[in-house]
């Protein structure tokens, strides 16, 4: 990729605990431009532990160490609080599983989304409610003037999940992670959300990072995809290659999937094999 | 000797138990362990236990001397080798008495804890459970008996029973069951919503047996932990009503009488309300730290 | 097997009230696995437990295994109908052993041979005996839903209600759950009933689908309609084609 983004190289991450180390990511490489790049994984796997250590969100215990973790020119490895501050919101923003617990519920959505235009783009109050508003609109909000002076507890999982989206992206990152962002919501409203997404990156040219348990999801809606196990990358593929996965365990995560498309007697279980970890 | 005891601890903390008893054990184990390396806990924990040592063997360690062997003689002698901690004011020895203390203290918590804990239990499980009309009628009464203030409730109680430890322990039972019956509904709402009482409703069980079985148990906890960060508040009550005259009655060594009798002569002959004070003072410190203690050693996400 | 007619569920919460089931009704035969889809609100998870009679319903007419029910039920009626719930974390009794869990319904029934039942039960759902006295925060999601599963079928109920059984669960977990209950309903010959909002698992396990959407039954389908898409309603389509994965609309 000729403008790349995000480039991590080795990234390893472990946390010591009363049992011992614990490696949560074991020698990760990937490279990122402006697309949209699946990470998929069961739980344990990993994959939302490395896109916490991307936004350097990890907890001060954790053990990070890479041979390379460059977002567009930016040395990560180094980066002092401060120059994460820097980046955080303003360059790279995070969508999380719930927005439930993702929005402060004691402040209205206009102002926690004026907050930010404020905060990163030191916007004064009629350009940061002017800001806020477009990018309700954006998010396919239908009443953006109602939706701005609700509290999050008066929205819609959906709804909620799009003002999440709408408070990420006012700042305009170039990078956005988004850790489960659709897994709490039903599958017809999953969809829009995953639409208003895909809109937002073609249009603004982000790069995407999309964290999910779910295979379809990921092999429909993004480019390529990092298949993690045990915290390792098994494999990179296109997405659209995802059915001629080569590595044992994609190929049996696909298979234990029961599907809409065919009948199976039986669903494969996955057999874990220890060699995929060394 | 260390193999045998290597081997306990992997029997204690295997996780295949071959038995309940010993899935129960290890459960018991651990929570201990967690007890035992948090330090403030321990001092808790090691207050507590000597607490009920000194009340079960106070006569072996009262040195011969009688707690109400009276000797005008030597009133309010400054201690020394013959009164460890000085005499009171009827010559009294204040170690002897200080010993037997424990035992009144001891008494009153357990028989406060006897009457407090199966109240709330039964009153918060109960209008947790059952809801609507009987959880209304319930917290109604809860809420009337929060409204009385202790003291002057455990005033009135002995002003009209007439003044005794039975009396006060009543008095305070009274005012204090209403935070267990909180407590209690409170969890209870949370359980019975929970999918594993939906499966005990459907393998028949009784409406009894599931709060009893089921939802007890899991309230216990909590009420335990608060019952102990309360001792402390009911030791005082106890001691604030000794102190007052309505609750042991003389001769009967109870640790706020001996403050209250020591209050006349504090400036001049200080041990006399000092010695019972710091006895006061340790133990509801060690009911406090214990109870911080037992609330960690509960807390589901630290198993 | 499970006849319904006209359910209605109405949660009354202070003034408002609630209609959760909307006139539904349903008729499950013998040894059929039944099969309700639908999104969070549609009532799906209601009429379960409607028809176990953990929530109070009205109807023209609930017959469970020739016998009518009513939403007050009797030791022995329970013992027909046992359920296995979504959340594995939820659904065991966190201060009790599997052991415990699993003599529990012994007790309630006054089943004699307790152990050799507690044992047979864990091995007909995969569990070894060393699982036996372990309490639920030393099991995996995957083994607590099998300790479920087994507190479910050692009364061997003639009918097992599965509300969004594998939902919490891994995809790899999933297919060896999906698989044990695909054994095991042979093998105890089971009616059951599976709710999900997995359009996908339904269709393995499920060969008749009901469709709900706002407490009412959207349409009656099978699992080979389902599969080819041959269906009347715009919402099944439309559930349909979201399952399968996210679709880019080509922007000119």
């Amino acid at each position: 990729m000729s403008d790349s983004l995000l480039e991590v190289q080795n990234l390893n991450v472990s946390f010591p605990g009363r049992g011992g180390i614990t490696h949560a990511v074991r020698n990760a490489s990937f490279e990122l431009g402006r697309e949209r790049l699946g990470i998929v994984g069961e739980s344990g796997s990993g994959k939302s532990t490395m896109g916490r250590a991307l936004l350097g969100l990890l907890p001060q215990t954790a053990i990070i160490n890479a041979q390379k973790m460059n977002f567009s020119g930016v040395d990560l490895l180094n980066c002092t609080e401060a120059g994460w501050q820097s980046l955080r919101g303003r360059r790279m923003s995070m969508v999380m599983q719930d927005p439930k617990y993702s929005l402060n519920p004691v402040m209205t959505v206009g102002h926690q989304i004026g907050e930010t235009c404020k905060l990163q783009l030191g916007s004064n109050a009629a350009d940061a409610k002017r800001r806020s508003l477009a990018m309700l609109e954006a998010v396919k909000i239908r009443n953006p003037d109602r939706v701005f002076d609700l509290y999050p507890h008066q929205l819609s999982g959906g709804m909620g999940q799009r003002v999440m989206i709408a408070m990420m992206l006012v700042a305009e990152p170039d990078l956005l992670i988004a850790d489960e962002p659709t897994s709490a919501l039903d599958v017809t409203v999953q969809n829009e959300v995953l639409r208003i997404l895909d809109d937002l990156v073609r249009d603004r040219g982000m790069g995407l990072i999309f964290i999910s348990h779910n295979l379809t999801v990921v092999s429909s809606f993004c480019d390529r995809i990092l298949v993690m196990y045990g915290g390792k990358i098994m494999e990179e593929c296109k997405a659209s290659e995802l059915h001629n996965a080569k590595h044992p365990y994609t190929r049996a995560l696909i298979a234990a999937a029961p599907s809409l498309d065919q009948l199976r007697a039986e669903l494969a279980t996955v057999k874990r094999d220890p060699e995929w970890l060394k | 000797m260390s193999d045998v005891s290597i081997s306990l601890k992997q029997w204690l903390l295997s996780d295949a138990p071959a038995s309940p008893r010993q899935a129960f054990l290890g459960n018991v184990f651990r929570a201990t362990r967690t007890v035992v390396k948090n330090p403030s806990a321990l001092a808790g924990l090691v207050i507590v236990l000597l607490l009920i040592v000194i009340a079960i063997v106070a006569p072996f360690l009262d040195r011969g001397i009688s707690p109400i062997a009276q000797d005008l003689s030597n009133r309010l002698h400054v201690p020394d080798a013959a009164h460890w901690f000085g005499t009171d004011e009827l010559g009294r020895d204040i170690y002897s008495r200080t010993l037997y203390g424990a035992r009144v203290t001891l008494t009153i918590v357990a028989l406060v804890s006897v009457v407090v804990a199966p109240i709330g239990l039964a009153v918060g499980t109960m209008a947790g459970y059952l809801g609507g009309w009987v959880d209304a009628l319930l917290m109604r009464i809860t809420d009337i008996f929060l409204a009385f203030p202790r003291l002057v409730l455990a005033l009135a109680f002995a002003a009209a029973l007439g003044p005794g430890i039975e009396n006060a322990v009543i008095a305070i039972s009274l005012t204090a069951w209403p935070a267990y019956a909180r407590i209690a509904r409170a969890e209870t709402v949370t359980i019975a919503r929970s999918d594993f009482i939906s499966a005990v409703i459907m393998q028949g069980a009784s409406t009894t047996r599931i709060l009893i079985k089921h939802v007890v148990p899991l309230c216990l906890s909590s009420v335990i932990v608060r019952l102990t960060l309360d001792m402390a508040g009911i030791i005082l009550t106890a001691a604030g009503l000794g102190f007052l005259g309505l609750g042991a009655q003389p001769p009967t060594p109870e640790w706020g009488a001996m403050v209250s009798a020591g209050r006349e002569v504090i400036l001049d002959q200080w041990w006399v309300a000092t010695i019972p004070g710091i006895a006061i003072f340790i133990v509801s410190l060690g009911f406090n730290l214990l109870g911080d203690g037992l609330r960690d050693v509960f807390d589901p996400k630290s198993v | 097997m499970i006849e319904v007619t006209n359910l209605n569920v109405i949660f009354r919460n202070g003034g408002s009230a609630m209609h959760a089931v909307r006139g539904v009704s349903l008729d499950v035969a013998k040894g059929e696995t039944f099969g309700i889809v639908g999104e969070s609100g549609s009532g799906k998870s209601t009429i379960l437990r409607a028809i176990a009679g953990l929530v109070a319903s009205t109807s023209d007419a609930m017959v469970i295994n020739g016998h009518e029910a009513g939403p007050k039920r009797n030791r022995d009626e329970r013992r027909f109908m046992q359920c296995v719930f979504q959340d594995p974390y939820g659904s065991l009794h966190p201060r009790q052993t599997v052991d415990a869990t699993l003599r529990e319904p012994l007790i309630i029934h006054k089943i004699a041979d307790k152990d050799a039942k507690i044992e047979k039960a864990l091995s007909d759902v995969g569990l070894s005996p060393q699982h036996r006295f372990r309490y639920p925060h030393q099991l995996s999601g995957g083994q607590r839903q099998r300790v479920a599963i087994a507190r479910a079928l050692i009364l061997s109920p003639p009918i097992l209600l599965l509300d969004e059984p594998t939902s919490a669960l891994d995809v790899s977990i999933q297919a060896e759950i999906l698989n044990l209950l695909a054994r095991l309903r042979k093998s105890y010959s089971l009616t059951s009933i599976l709710v999900s909002h997995d359009l996908a698992v339904v269709a393995h396990l499920c060969s008749r689908i009901a469709v709900m959407q706002f407490g009412r039954l959207v349409e009656l389908i099978n699992a080979q309609d389902l599969r080819t898409g041959h269906v009347r309603e715009t919402y099944t389509q439309e559930l349909i084609s979201a399952s399968k994965g996210f679709t880019r609309n080509k922007k000119i």
